[in-house]
């Protein structure tokens, strides 16, 4: 017994301090990214072809598209960009309440917006959310996972994960949607009572991820469902996540957002 | 008669040395023939011209060797190899599954990840092309009795977990049998990668099991490396390393804190649910990705450390290893902790055996399987790890031997940081030879990682075998569950920690 209580003191307080002061993330972190069309040369396709889930698309009058809900944040091209016209960022904020605000010419602008007044005043103080996995590789649900450990502490936000489609007030899905899947998905949809919303997280569960255009695949979960929020990355940042999660609850201070970090 | 071709690990060899036995042979080779002590590695099929052409790898732990053969089935069926050999039970299933191959007498034939046949109009269970196949949907087996009941979890679980179905056959609490029904996560990767390799190889390789990144990057990379005749740098094959033992260093910490949760033993959860995010974020010190994304890539690794970044990672490697020592040592002195861990969940060393078992599951048993001493590849060539081997096989041995490898995987680190070779970090991969075939074995933190790649006469892809240990393990986690309690499952299944991904793929 006194072992633990010596361990106890040992471990210490682990608990970060956001969102009152913002994470801390490695300095190699690829979070939004930032494009310079001005650096484009005409024609050059040089990211669009070193992409490998066509996330970066280049239009006739030039200048690349990056859409983050297609992104695996692998940087390739980056590597391949002969100007240096696209950086990733430190930027961890990039959920999305629209699908298209997903789509970056210049750099992230569009946050998720809270949800309307009425479901604020339902969800915004406690959430509860059934997770669905539905193809994927296991990484979104492991950063899903974390954040119920002391450091995230999701639980003083008021959300939690619970254990039944009837217990909770919304879905978190994560993966492509495999075919396999599919009717699962729709019927635990189907036992959240109303009203419910949906969190897509991870480039899988948003457009397929790695996966996209693979016939044993659906390509997101809002090919099944209606999706309330997008959180991009493959998988997202934890704090990616939460900044989602807050966001959609109104619990961000829009004020703090004038302050960026890192870059 | 020569039987088999002798390999080495990540060696390439051209395909027309590869024996190709009559059935009868191949056979032969593989039930009777083969030493027992050999592991089946894989044995898959691919198309050829004249029906199916069936590969199987063996691994021989003694000689450090791969043993690899081949025939052609004309037919739909041929008489199964498992009744003679166990362990290739579900290579059977899923073999029958993708050509529609009926293995004859094999005791327990039902689907694997419930999917059409690859070759129409060839259905191992007689349906039709056209005919929908519903997840879960199969014959389980079943205990009859008046008080016998029978649970069913799953697809959907109560956790953060992916998609599988369980369903146990109970008498009250006591289980007579689990059986395991998987392959809601199948997203067709092994196919897409035929015609290979393209721009979304190494990312496929990379999410085929999320939690094994490094480990199956690192098997794909070595792939491509020896069918293209060169091999990885120096410094490129020290900082995988590095990467597949941070990737065992913080898996092997979630699951004792998971273990910790399932028995509600609340400090050690605690504890190691922020300790392995430490171990995550070192690995994103070298890379940026908690999962290490984005680390390894043929030729090499895409990111070098500089001395400051090391001496960053050795400070907080130390931190971070000094904790887990406290907050497993509290699992060791803690008798209402070991009451819950001894005894539960147990796997004979003959089951191990029988089912083919790797990884600390096999090692919890007594069996020392590692392929990182027994076939190393790249670093592990020059520096080895004691293989950490506990004999009980039960969720005590699963959770010792875990910890015993946090202390080896710990002390590598830190000696590979102190003296990393210097050079470039990754050179050029060009193109891969024509009608070769390589076999690449990695010890990824739950066990042996086997990517086989045959390349056709354009130096493409003809076939790509992946075997995560999961596929092996899946049956060890439903014998551990026979005469348990099935309040039981949630601490052997963590005792397991298998992937669903990496099984379906």
């Amino acid at each position: 017994m006194l072992d633990i209580f010596l361990q106890r003191l040992k471990q210490g307080h682990r608990t970060s301090a956001y969102p009152i002061k913002e994470p801390m993330l490695p300095d190699r972190f690829r979070g939004a990214p930032k494009l310079d069309p001005s650096k484009c040369a005409d024609g050059c396709r040089a990211c669009a072809k070193a992409c490998p889930t066509d996330a970066l698309l280049v239009d006739a009058e030039g200048g690349p598209r990056l859409d983050l809900g297609r992104c695996l944040f692998c940087a390739e091209c980056t590597t391949a960009c002969p100007e240096g016209a696209i950086v990733f960022t430190r930027e961890y904020r990039m959920a999305a309440s629209h699908r298209e605000d997903l789509v970056v010419t210049q750099e992230v602008k569009a946050r998720s917006a809270a949800l309307d007044e009425r479901l604020r005043k339902l969800f915004g103080r406690s959430l509860k959310l059934r997770q669905v996995s539905a193809g994927g590789c296991n990484g979104c649900e492991a950063d899903v996972n974390v954040l119920g450990t002391i450091v995230f502490d999701l639980g003083r936000f008021g959300i939690q994960m619970v254990a039944s489609p009837r217990h909770a007030d919304g879905l978190l899905i994560t993966g492509p949607v495999t075919q396999n899947m599919k009717l699962a998905l729709r019927k635990t949809y189907d036992a959240v009572p109303a009203p419910k919303i949906v969190i897509a997280v991870g480039a899988c569960a948003i457009s397929g991820g790695p996966f996209a255009g693979h016939p044993e695949v659906n390509d997101g979960a809002d090919s099944v469902v209606p999706v309330d929020l997008y959180i991009p990355g493959c998988p997202p940042h934890p704090f990616t996540i939460l900044d989602g999660l807050l966001r959609l609850l109104g619990r961000i201070d829009e004020t703090r957002d004038a302050s960026s970090i890192g870059g | 008669m020569r039987l088999f071709l002798e390999i080495y690990n990540g060696e390439p060899v051209p395909r027309e040395r590869i024996p190709r036995l009559a059935f009868e042979d191949f056979r032969y080779a593989l039930t009777e023939a083969s030493d027992p002590r050999c592991r089946v590695s894989a044995l898959f099929g691919y198309p050829s011209d004249g029906g199916i052409d069936l590969l199987a790898v063996l691994a021989a732990d003694d000689t450090g060797t791969l043993l690899v053969t081949q025939t052609t089935l004309s037919g739909d069926s041929y008489p199964s190899f498992t009744p003679e050999r166990p362990e290739v039970h579900l290579f059977e299933r899923e073999l029958a599954e993708t050509w529609g191959l009926k293995p004859l007498g094999h005791p327990w034939l039902k689907p694997v990840r419930f999917l059409h046949s690859r070759r129409p109009g060839h259905d191992a269970w007689g349906r039709a092309d056209a005919e929908a196949i519903i997840p879960g949907v199969i014959d389980f087996y079943r205990v009859d009795g008046e008080e016998i009941h029978e649970v069913a979890v799953g697809p959907v679980h109560a956790g953060v977990i992916e998609p599988g179905h369980f369903r146990f056959q109970c008498h009250g609490e006591h289980v007579f049998h689990l059986e395991i029904s998987l392959g809601y996560q199948h997203r067709g990767i092994e196919r897409a990668l035929i015609g290979g390799p393209d721009k979304r190889a190494i990312h496929y390789a990379e999410t085929l099991a999320g939690d094994t990144s490094v480990g199956h990057a690192t098997a794909y990379c070595h792939n491509l490396e020896g069918l293209s005749g060169l091999r990885a740098t120096a410094r490129g094959q020290a900082l995988r390393a590095i990467g597949l033992e941070l990737e065992r260093l913080a898996n092997h910490t979630g699951d004792l804190g998971a273990l910790a949760g399932d028995i509600a033993f609340l400090p050690t959860a605690s504890y190691c649910g922020r300790l392995r995010g430490d171990f995550l974020n070192l690995t994103a010190l070298l890379c940026g990705s908690r999962f290490g994304r984005g680390l390894v890539r043929p030729g090499g690794v895409a990111f070098d450390v500089d001395n400051a970044r090391i001496e960053e990672a050795l400070g907080r490697l130390d931190a971070a290893a000094r904790d887990v020592r406290g907050a497993v040592d509290l699992l060791w002195n803690s008798a209402s902790v070991q009451a819950r861990f001894e005894d539960t969940g147990r796997v004979s060393p003959e089951a191990a055996r029988a089912l083919g078992l790797v990884g600390p599951a096999a090692r919890a048993c007594g069996l020392a399987r590692d392929v990182r001493k027994t076939h190393p590849l790249g670093l592990f060539q020059f520096v080895h790890i004691p293989v950490s081997t506990w004999h009980t096989g039960d969720v005590f041995a699963r959770a010792y031997v875990r910890a015993l490898e946090i202390q080896r995987s710990v002390a590598f680190i830190r000696g590979l940081l102190k003296e990393l070779p210097a050079g470039a970090i990754k050179i050029p991969v060009g193109h891969l030879r024509p009608n070769h075939l390589a076999v690449s074995l990695v010890e990824g933190w739950r066990g042996e990682i086997c990517h086989v790649a045959l390349t056709d006469r354009a130096g493409r892809f003809a076939a790509y075998k992946v075997v995560d240990p999961s596929f092996h393990n899946w049956s060890g986690l439903a014998m551990a569950l026979r005469d348990q309690q099935i309040s039981d499952f949630p601490l052997c299944n963590k005792s397991f920690n298998l992937s669903y991904c990496g099984f379906d793929l």
